[in-house]
């Protein structure tokens, strides 16, 4: 977790004074605080929209230290749409393999190997902090086309008044104090959200009482790119479960289950973290540490994400136990819901109301990530007897017989969310494949040309497959794209075929500026169309 | 399907001979453990969620508590 004095792995943006400090206080159409990886994408989403933002962060950039290192595959999709995924893709570890032990035996091995026909894997492993400087370097692409971002460092909000229509903050800097006044504020302040408890609002969920231990280390050893994944490992000292997975630079993450009652400082000890890793390696390993840190999680969420003028998005709003790399992946896909809507909102084009379905469906969101983290979590550290006798059992089972072993629960890997049943969803008059239904983020698929996402880039779009869509370029002020693909032309491979179409000739996808799915026809007419986008953009039927 | 709580093993006597005798020679601990596997087995083979729900009330109905 962000600690107050936390060192700096880049520098991107060192404090600067701005004149507004010694003026009175401005008015922004948006305030974003926290440059983690959520404030960053929200800010990029925005600017690249042409909607002005200033990111606050309390630091001059990118923290040191590790947390998040798995990113999946629906995350690299959005930061490819905001034009940071190719520099992570270049930069990651892309894995696939994954081993279960169980003490010295191997219980079972998964291979997330995709199926084929995405632009992008199911997971890279990345640091954070390069993660972060990857949407900072976005950022500043952008600006440099124009986007008016504007990111101010070493700027700590300290207090807030809710004045209904704006929001005015009290900001600290170097230079002392000063405010500013935000039509709407975003806070991606994170897991400890000083806006949150500035607000008094809650944050309930379960603690769980287990303590893991993280070491990063530098070597070059020639382990598999895989995740390993022990319970009960045979390895002295290592805790209740281990885990080892690679980074790029050859940094290797390892995770110690340590139980409740320990003595942080103690086991902080380097001698101490190094008798741990060299059981885990092996005598011979030479490695070098470079993080060590012991943390402690909760499963929770805000009971709502909108609060007037104020949203949360990112672990401000909800967190979830690191098992299934839930945590940075589902606040990039809160960014990614939360600016196609702010941006409607802040250029009149839209009702104050579509920001309440951002809070639903994420909402929604959070409520899978917490479910599958907890039960994670349950397995991994059984809190009864009994609870360890059927983990057991499981595992045990596991190893010989096939249908124990989706039981096996290291961490079920984050997937994207589907919107079923959210109010902004239009008509399902397509009996297409279930993965592209009306709620869903569409799916990948290769085309003669690139990729299909490639083609989805941030604005409302008909997609219309074999049929001729209704000729639709504007729907009161809101802009929309077409795209209009035949399967016999752009279709080399079937894949769009299948993914879209199923066992249809043909069919009109209304996609949303997030890309997920607002409505789909097997054919529609300019009216259907129209409707659908008002639904979908908060104005009802 | 509903449960089935009605007999429906043939030899009634001689299965839960049976059962016991997998549990010959365990200790508390290792008999924990063998039931656990049991009812995992044939949980899956059920394979049936609204059945082992249906199992899983009657069983807890009958602790009364
Ligand atoms: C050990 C560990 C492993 C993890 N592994 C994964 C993983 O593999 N995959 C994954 O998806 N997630 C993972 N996570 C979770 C992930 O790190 C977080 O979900 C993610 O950092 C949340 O991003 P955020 O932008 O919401 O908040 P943060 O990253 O916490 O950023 C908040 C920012 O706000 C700033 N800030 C705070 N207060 C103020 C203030 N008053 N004024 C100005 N600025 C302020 C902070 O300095 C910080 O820059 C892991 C977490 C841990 C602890």
């Amino acid at each position: 977790m962000a600690d107050a004095g936390y060192g700096l792995a880049f520098g991107l943006y060192p404090y600067a004074k701005v004149a507004a400090q010694d003026q009175p206080p401005q008015r922004h159409a948006v305030v974003i605080v926290g440059g983690g990886p959520v404030g960053l994408a929200a800010a990029l989403d925005l600017g690249r929209k042409g909607t002005p933002v200033l990111l606050l962060d309390d630091h001059e950039g990118v923290g040191e230290g590790s947390r998040a290192i798995c990113f999946a595959k629906r995350t690299l999709e959005i930061t490819d749409r905001l034009g940071a995924g190719q520099a992570m893709r270049d930069k990651g570890v892309v894995w696939n393999v994954g081993k279960v032990f169980h003490g010295t035996d191997k219980v079972f091995e998964f291979n997330l190997l995709p199926e084929a026909g995405h632009k992008n894997p199911a997971f890279i492993n990345l640091q954070q902090p390069y993660f972060e400087k990857f949407l900072v370097d976005a950022i500043r692409a952008a600006q440099e086309d124009g986007a008016p971002i504007e990111i101010r460092g070493a700027n700590a909000v300290t207090g807030l008044t809710d004045r209904g229509d704006h929001v005015v903050l009290d900001i600290e800097t170097p230079d002392g104090a000063y405010r500013v006044e935000a039509d709407w504020l975003v806070a991606c302040d994170g897991a400890r959200s000083p806006i949150r408890k500035m607000l008094g609002l809650t944050f309930d969920g379960r603690v769980f009482e287990d303590n893991f231990l993280i070491a990063d280390v530098r070597m070059t050893a020639d382990f598999p790119t895989e995740r390993w994944f022990w319970f009960e490992p045979p390895f002295k000292h290592s805790g209740q479960s281990a885990l080892l997975h690679k980074q790029p630079d050859n940094i290797w993450r390892m995770d110690f289950q340590l139980g409740w009652d320990i003595d942080r400082k103690a086991e902080l000890d380097p001698a101490r973290i190094r008798a741990r890793v060299d059981a885990m390696l092996g005598e011979a390993a030479e490695y070098e540490l470079v993080w060590t840190s012991i943390y402690t999680f909760q499963c929770r969420r805000m009971k709502e994400f909108r609060h007037g003028r104020i949203l949360f998005a990112g672990d401000s709003a909800h967190q979830v136990s690191p098992f299934g790399a839930r945590g940075a992946n589902s606040g990039i896909q809160d960014a990614d819901n939360l600016a196609w809507k702010l941006d409607l909102v802040i250029r009149g084009l839209a009702p104050e109301a579509l920001l309440d379905t951002y809070s639903q469906e994420r909402v929604h969101g959070a409520d899978e990530n917490i479910l599958n983290s907890t039960r994670a979590t349950d397995f991994l550290t059984p809190k009864t007897e009994i609870s360890r006798i059927f983990r057991n059992a499981v595992l045990a089972l596991a190893k010989d017989h096939a249908f124990a072993r989706p039981m096996v629960n290291s961490g079920r890997l984050s997937v994207p969310c589907i919107y079923d049943g959210m109010p902004l969803n239009g008509p399902e008059a397509l009996d297409g494949p279930r993965a592209t239904r009306v709620g869903a983020p569409c799916v990948d698929a290769p085309l003669d040309r690139g990729f299909l996402l490639d083609r989805l880039a941030g604005q409302f779009t008909i997609l219309a497959i074999n049929a001729a869509a209704p000729d639709l370029s504007e729907v009161d002020g809101i802009s929309v794209g077409q795209l209009a693909l035949a399967t016999d032309r752009h279709d080399p491979t079937g894949t769009l075929r299948d993914r879209y179409l199923g066992a249809n000739d043909r069919a009109i996808y209304l996609i949303r500026p997030d890309q997920h799915v607002a409505a789909r026809w097997a054919d529609c007419d300019a009216a259907a169309l129209r409707a659908a986008l008002n639904t979908a953009t908060g104005k009802g039927r | 399907m509903d449960l089935n709580l009605t007999p429906n093993l043939p030899d009634p006597d001689g299965f839960y001979d049976e059962l016991l005798a997998a549990h010959e020679g365990l200790d508390k601990a290792e008999s924990d453990a063998l039931n656990a596997r049991l009812i995992l087995i044939l949980s899956n083979h059920i394979g049936d969620r609204a059945v082992l729900r249906q199992a899983l009330k009657a069983a807890r109905d009958s602790l009364q508590r």
